[in-house]
């Protein structure tokens, strides 16, 4: 287990710097050069290089069969990646904004996540579809959600969801290879964030969480770029002689629990931080798993969950930013829970 | 124009080589247009410029070159009928009698907006005025302005809505479902297609089954009015009768104006799609320019009086601006207001 961000990837490996979506237009290239199978559809992706860039140039690299700009058409686009992975294909279907998910509810909830075990085990569906998520962008509330709770309510979809450039990488790989399909969520403000990405091939495991920073005062179980935060939160709790821990929780179907317990059973306190709509949704999730795991008995104070406002994400920046927690929330919430430590 | 036949019909000039539109409209309402369509440019233009100097954030989509097509729909409208508009909207918004200093405000994220800071550019809106608002939804607005016919034929009023949308949207669901729905009903809608040749980057040669989307009238047993966008007399004229139609509790329609986005799709569009020639070619069939030209041939507009009425829209524009920076900023206090009526 590493314990900074930068200390994960080999030191022996060609190691560059990348941005997030360089990371993940690296991934998808090399699964492409190594199987035929695997193509892109989405909007825009071809020679617009896609909302975001992710995919860049690929079209040029790889041609229009394989960089396929599709219509508007989100339902139909999802449910043609259904078919073709049924069919013998990989495709890797990419939503201009995961907000536009809602319009293709219905082949990703009904028939990618369900076809194999309604099916008997016949057929798997091997897809992955990628979505730019996340407030901050000042893109109001059609365009800036977090829904990565609501898919990761569905059994037969994996989600995950990876806060650095090495992971995204890597996790988009292990999700190319699934052989079932895998929903990645990608934050907005992460895409030109750099990071050290080793060359070639290689793998981040789907389930698994890492631990950012060790702690023993704490635990912080964030996603995405509540990981971010929460690292920089923790950052200044040590100053004030406060360490925590922070759990990076990538995947959250399935979710690692076995880390979160065993970090909590070492803090005995946990903070959740997550930027999706805080009532039913990650945190809740987390906080059950605690409740009904043996780390119950070793709590010294109530969780705290800290997610994004019960409201449509709004436009005005500074409301924006009061939606979902920042830095110095996270920092307050701890100095709080840790304020009348025995 | 005949109303049935064909389904795709192309709007001839009257016998006496002007558009009907002249018989129909006075003086001063053609100025009115006149001034509606430079006032949208005028908008426009000084939104773009508070966007790159840093006083409205987020993106926007501006319609600069559209200007005809949303006046001249609008122009058969009154206070009781509806429209829904895109996320290209702010010409709709002009047209439909918007204020532009609420407009200003809400761009700058002001209490006096019209969305009080909350929706930003995408989601203009101003029930009063029978604005049911732009969309941040490629089609969203399709279905809704569906709705909004029913309710007033339920209710015994003689409203007509227009549903705007683009070319993109025409491959969305909601389109086909919408104007299925419509038809069977008899539904008084106008379906207005802003076909300016591109969803984002996809040009409809790549995106669409069809050339004219309004052939796609005839599988709703519809009729489908092609225009020249362009220009307003042949847009007002396609939309008067269709309004009629509509009023007289005939069903819907379908137009596609042809026109063209001069400007790239948001903010963040480097326009690898199409050429400068391309751009040019059609800066050239400027609407605005070509309805001066029409209006002076005709002997309805002296050199005085355009100048005079692009003087009042610098005025109304500077004042507008004003009036947002000086609106107060929502209180973070307020995030959650507006979620639930009670
Ligand atoms: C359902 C949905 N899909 C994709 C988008 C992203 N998007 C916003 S505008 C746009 C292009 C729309 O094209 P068109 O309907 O022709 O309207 P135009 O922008 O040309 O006015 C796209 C792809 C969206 N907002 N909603
Ligand atoms: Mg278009």
């Amino acid at each position: 287990m590493s314990t900074a961000i930068e200390a994960e990837t080999a030191p022996d490996a060609g190691v560059r710097e990348l941005s997030y979506a360089q990371a993940l237009q690296e991934a998808m290239a090399i699964a492409m050069e190594a199987d035929s199978r695997v193509f892109l559809m989405g909007e825009d992706i071809g020679v617009y290089g896609g909302a975001f860039q992710v995919t860049g140039d690929l079209v040029h690299r790889f041609g229009e069969d394989r960089v396929m700009d599709t219509p508007i058409s989100e339902l139909g686009g999802a449910g043609v990646a259904v078919g073709a992975a049924m069919a013998g294909m990989r495709p890797i279907y990419e939503f201009q904004f995961s907000d536009f998910a809602t319009l293709a509810m219905e082949q990703i909830v009904n028939q990618a996540a369900k076809i194999r075990y309604m099916l008997g085990g016949s057929v798997s569906v091997p897809l992955v579809m990628r979505f730019p998520a996340g407030s901050g962008t000042g893109a109001a509330a059609q365009h800036s959600q977090s829904l990565e709770a609501w898919l990761a309510h569905v059994p037969g979809l994996k989600v995950v969801q990876p806060s650095t450039p090495h992971d995204a990488k890597g996790l988009l790989l292990a999700a190319i290879e699934d052989p079932d399909p895998v929903m990645i969520f990608e934050h907005k403000l992460l895409y030109k964030m750099k990071g050290p990405v080793p060359e070639g091939h290689y793998t981040v495991p789907i389930g698994k969480a890492e631990i950012r920073r060790p702690g023993r005062d704490v635990t912080i179980v964030a996603n995405a770029i509540m990981v971010h935060r929460a690292l920089e939160a923790a950052e200044r709790l040590a100053a004030r002689g406060i360490e925590a821990e922070v759990i990076d929780l990538r995947s959250l179907r399935p979710i690692d629990t076995a880390t979160i317990i065993d970090s909590v059973k070492r803090t005995s306190r946990l903070i959740c931080v997550y930027e999706g709509v805080k009532t039913l949704g990650i945190g809740a999730e987390i906080s059950a798993t605690i409740a009904e795991s043996d780390a119950f008995d070793y709590l010294d104070c109530p969780i705290v969950r800290l997610g994004g406002a019960e409201c449509p994400l709004p436009y005005n920046p500074e409301l924006e930013k009061a939606a979902v927690p920042q830095t110095d929330t996270i920092f307050a919430a701890v100095s709080d829970m840790l304020a009348n430590r025995i | 124009m005949s109303i049935s036949g064909s389904p795709v019909q192309t709007v001839a000039p009257q016998f006496d080589n002007r558009p009907r539109i002249y018989g129909r409209l006075s003086k001063p309402q053609l100025h009115d247009a006149l001034r509606k369509m430079i006032l949208i440019r005028r908008f426009e233009e000084s939104a773009e410029e508070a966007y790159m100097r840093g006083l409205i954030h987020g993106t926007m989509h501006l319609s600069i070159g559209q200007e005809a097509s949303a006046v001249g729909s609008c122009l058969p409208l009154d206070d009781r009928d509806y429209i829904t508009s895109t996320h290209r909207g702010h010409g709709h918004c002009i047209a439909k009698g918007a204020e532009v200093n609420r407009m200003f405000a809400e761009f700058f994220g002001k209490e006096d907006g019209y969305c009080k800071g909350r929706g930003g550019s995408m989601h203009i809106a101003d029930p009063t005025r029978g604005n049911l608002g732009a969309n941040g939804i490629v089609g969203g607005g399709i279905p809704i302005a569906v709705g909004a016919a029913l309710a007033a034929k339920k209710q015994g009023r003689d409203s007509v809505v227009i549903a705007f949308f683009g070319d993109g949207a025409n491959n969305e669901g909601a389109f086909h479902e919408g104007l299925n729905m419509a038809s069977i009903w008899k539904l008084p809608v106008i379906f207005v297609c802003e076909n300016n040749n591109y969803g984002m980057s996809t040009s409809t040669e790549r995106s669409t089954a069809v050339r004219d989307v309004a052939t796609r009238a005839a599988a709703y047993a519809m009729p489908g009015v092609v225009v020249d966008g362009n220009r307003l007399a042949d847009v007002a004229d396609a939309s008067f009768e269709a309004v009629e139609r509509a009023r007289r509790g005939l069903g819907p329609t379908l137009i596609e104006n042809k026109t063209y986005r001069i400007r790239g799709h948001s903010r963040s569009d480097r326009n690898r799609y199409r050429t400068k020639e391309e751009i040019a070619s059609w800066q050239a069939r400027d609407p605005i320019l070509q309805l001066e030209a029409e209006l002076t041939e005709f002997g309805l507009l002296t050199s005085d009086e355009a100048n005079a009425l692009r003087a009042s829209v610098e005025t109304e524009i500077a004042e507008a601006i004003e009036f947002a920076k000086t609106s107060p900023s929502p209180h973070v206090e307020n995030l959650t207001r507006d979620v639930y009526s009670n």
